[in-house]
């Protein structure tokens, strides 16, 4: 689904990805963790399409089309969708306003009808139930006085009512207690199915109690260093990164 | 050696106009006069006049041409029943015929008794446009609401301009008396008109206890410009709400004076300006709060893309009696492009000490990670911007309580910017 070749991303004429591999299928979940400033956030922005960052060398095939050619809104159109690590408050726009716009213009994208009002309003009562996010948050100005637990719950409410074929989440757990975590795990692991697929981009072990990953990767100094089963997310946890980054300097 | 010849372009613009044929006393008449002749365009040395540039306006040779097109279309519709009266280049051209309810007197000026005209406010003609307006009006509408009357038809007063160089100057008094309860919608449009400008002057009284809202709606369109006042004596217990709304023209200039002169009003000016092109709109307001216990609320918002300019100065004087005066006032602006520009200035003197005011502008742009934000789930970045000026505005949209004149503003938007609203 996602294939990434030999990626080099830089901003300001800094390297931060300088050369990353990653290949995820339909149905999968990834892990891909990282000490601070690795590229972990860097990556994802890259793949929303953030213009800041300039692609020097690698390609990005997403289901067999050139990801690096699509404008941002094309990207999500396509069925790539990024949680954002800091979602944006956005006052005046209410969060069903905007999605029934972002759901109306990916439908007439695919070439497929305009939502109706009705089938539009049960989708919001499902998908926010999902997430167990008070319908009315989801009337209210896009994340204007959420709490950070609402923010992130709110990230995957607008990813339940799009329905991605490949989800980002850029460090959907951080600043989240126990119970916003389960709940937010919770709904990411019912949206799954073998049709679609996961990228969960973390800074802790703890997450992936939650969302069990079937591949963790390291990143570091902008590249995957090494990737293994869920069972290296623990020795992460457990060793720190300082053994990753002596590994690599030792080549 | 040459000699330096001072020109009048007042002098030159005036020779072209007719003087008025409304009955105005004679001593109205010779004030208006006697400023006018010893008096010329403002720079923009003068203060009241620093960003807005008159020569457009002193440059036009108003044209004697007195035939009106008869191709243009002249209503508007607003997609109600109203009480409707057109005024095409200054000249009353269609009349509601509709019987008037009790209490409600509506006439041309010119049909106006001596009386009547004198009851008029605000004969003060030293300034340029009132003086102007008073000495050259060619007609206008005499309302007059009576004591506990509720009109319950909006009255709806449409002004065109058509043509080339025409010039005219409408006068209006609307006076409500003593608990009435009127909603009044002025539009203006200039189609496929050049260089025309128009002096529109509306007199209120609002009186005690009364009620009154104003929608105005400027859809002036480029190479046109108008200057318009609003003049307003607010009494005791009364309720008075301006929304004006300005789409286009390359130069309009509203000055709004509302001076309240009775306890426990209460006064709204509300303002949104979304211009493009080379648009130039100047909005100046004057809120002066003479006795105790009012409150006034302005809230003024712009978005300027192309290289349009916004102006707004607001000023609000709390006088030494006004004691607990609440009055607040706002300002915010969005600049589009790196081209546009806004002058703000809100002013506020106070000369009480036991009141609460606060005033405040902003200038920005648009949010570009809000913008990301809505094009990572799929919405183009055109309908993202459009969103963000969508939300930024609604606030001043919302005052206006006729649904009726918002759709005709979101028609007006969808014509002019291509929004669409779902």
């Amino acid at each position: 689904m996602l294939t990434i070749k030999n990626l080099h991303a830089s901003i300001n004429g800094k390297e931060i990805l300088k050369g990353l591999n990653l290949e995820v299928k339909a149905g999968e979940v990834h892990a891909i963790m990282g000490p601070n400033g690795a590229g972990k956030s860097t990556l994802a922005s890259v793949l929303a399409g953030k213009e800041d960052y300039e692609i020097t060398e690698g390609s990005v095939t997403f289901d067999g089309k050139d990801l690096l050619d699509l404008e941002t809104e094309d990207r999500a159109r396509e069925g790539l969708f990024l949680a954002f690590q800091y979602p944006v408050e956005i006052p005046g726009v209410s969060n069903v306003n905007f999605l029934r716009t972002a759901i109306n213009e990916i439908r007439e994208y695919r070439g497929e009808e305009a939502i109706s009002a009705k089938d539009f309003m049960a989708l919001v009562r499902e998908k926010s139930a999902l997430v167990e996010l008070d319908s009315k948050l989801a009337t209210r100005s896009v994340n204007e006085g959420f709490s950070g637990g609402e923010k992130k719950r709110n990230e995957i409410f607008q990813m339940a009512m799009l329905e991605p074929k490949l989800a980002i989440l850029d460090e959907t757990d951080s600043g989240l207690d126990i119970d916003a975590l389960r709940i937010v795990a919770n709904g990411v692991n019912k949206l799954k199915s073998p049709k679609n697929a996961t990228v969960v981009i973390t800074h802790y072990q703890r997450l992936l109690d939650y969302i069990v990953p079937d591949v963790v990767h390291v990143l570091y100094d902008g590249k995957i260093v090494k990737s293994g089963p869920k069972e290296l997310a623990l020795e992460l946890e457990e060793k720190g990164y300082d053994w990753i980054k002596s590994e690599v300097e030792a080549g | 050696m040459s000699t330096l010849l001072s020109v009048n372009k007042l002098e030159t613009f005036r020779s072209h106009l007719n003087k008025t044929k409304i009955g105005f006393s004679n001593g109205i008449l010779e004030n208006a006069e006697s400023f006018l002749n010893q008096t010329d365009f403002p720079t923009t040395k003068v203060e009241d006049w620093k960003y807005t540039r008159l020569n457009k306006i002193s440059g036009i040779q108003p044209s004697n041409d007195t035939t009106l097109d008869t191709d243009v279309i002249l209503d508007y519709d607003l997609g109600k029943e109203t009480f409707k009266f057109i005024f095409q280049n200054g000249v009353l051209c269609s009349s509601s015929d509709a019987n008037l309810p009790e209490g409600l007197t509506i006439l041309p000026l010119e049909d106006c008794t001596q009386e009547q005209l004198a009851s008029i406010p605000y004969q003060d003609n030293n300034e340029l446009f009132v003086a102007l307006n008073t000495f050259y009006c060619s007609s206008g509408l005499y309302i007059e609401v009576k004591k506990n009357t509720v009109v319950n038809k909006t009255i709806h007063i449409h002004h065109i301009v058509s043509g080339e160089n025409m010039v005219n100057h409408v006068k209006h008094f609307i006076n409500c008396g003593t608990s009435s309860n009127c909603n009044i919608i002025l539009t203006f449009i200039s189609g496929e008109a050049k260089n025309c400008m128009s002096n529109v002057l509306t007199n209120v009284v609002v009186g005690e206890n009364a009620k009154l809202n104003i929608d105005k709606l400027q859809l002036e369109n480029d190479g046109n410009y108008g200057v318009f006042n609003e003049l307003t004596e607010i009494y005791a217990n009364a309720n008075f709400t301006l929304n004006t709304i300005t789409l286009g023209g390359t130069l309009i200039r509203n000055n709004v004076h509302a001076e309240i002169k009775g306890q426990n009003v209460e006064c709204n000016l509300n303002g949104a300006y979304l211009l493009k092109g080379s648009a130039h709109v100047d909005n100046h307001t004057l809120i002066e709060h003479q006795v105790p216990n009012c409150n006034s609320n302005e809230l003024y918002k712009g978005v300027m893309d192309d290289k349009s300019t916004g102006v707004f100065n607001g000023k609000v004087i709390v006088h030494k009696d006004a004691q607990k005066t609440n009055a607040f006032q706002s300002n915010a602006n969005v600049l589009l492009s790196k081209d546009a520009t806004i002058n703000t200035k809100p002013e506020l003197e106070i000369y009480a000490d036991d009141v609460k005011c606060s005033h405040g502008s902003t200038t920005g742009q648009l949010d570009e990670n809000a913008i990301f934000y809505l094009r990572a789930r799929g919405v183009s970045e055109a309908s993202a911007r459009q969103l963000l000026v969508q939300a930024f505005i609604e606030d001043v949209l919302e005052k206006i309580e006729d649904e009726n004149v918002v759709n005709c503003i979101h028609n007006e938007l969808s014509e002019r910017l291509g929004w669409s609203f779902n």
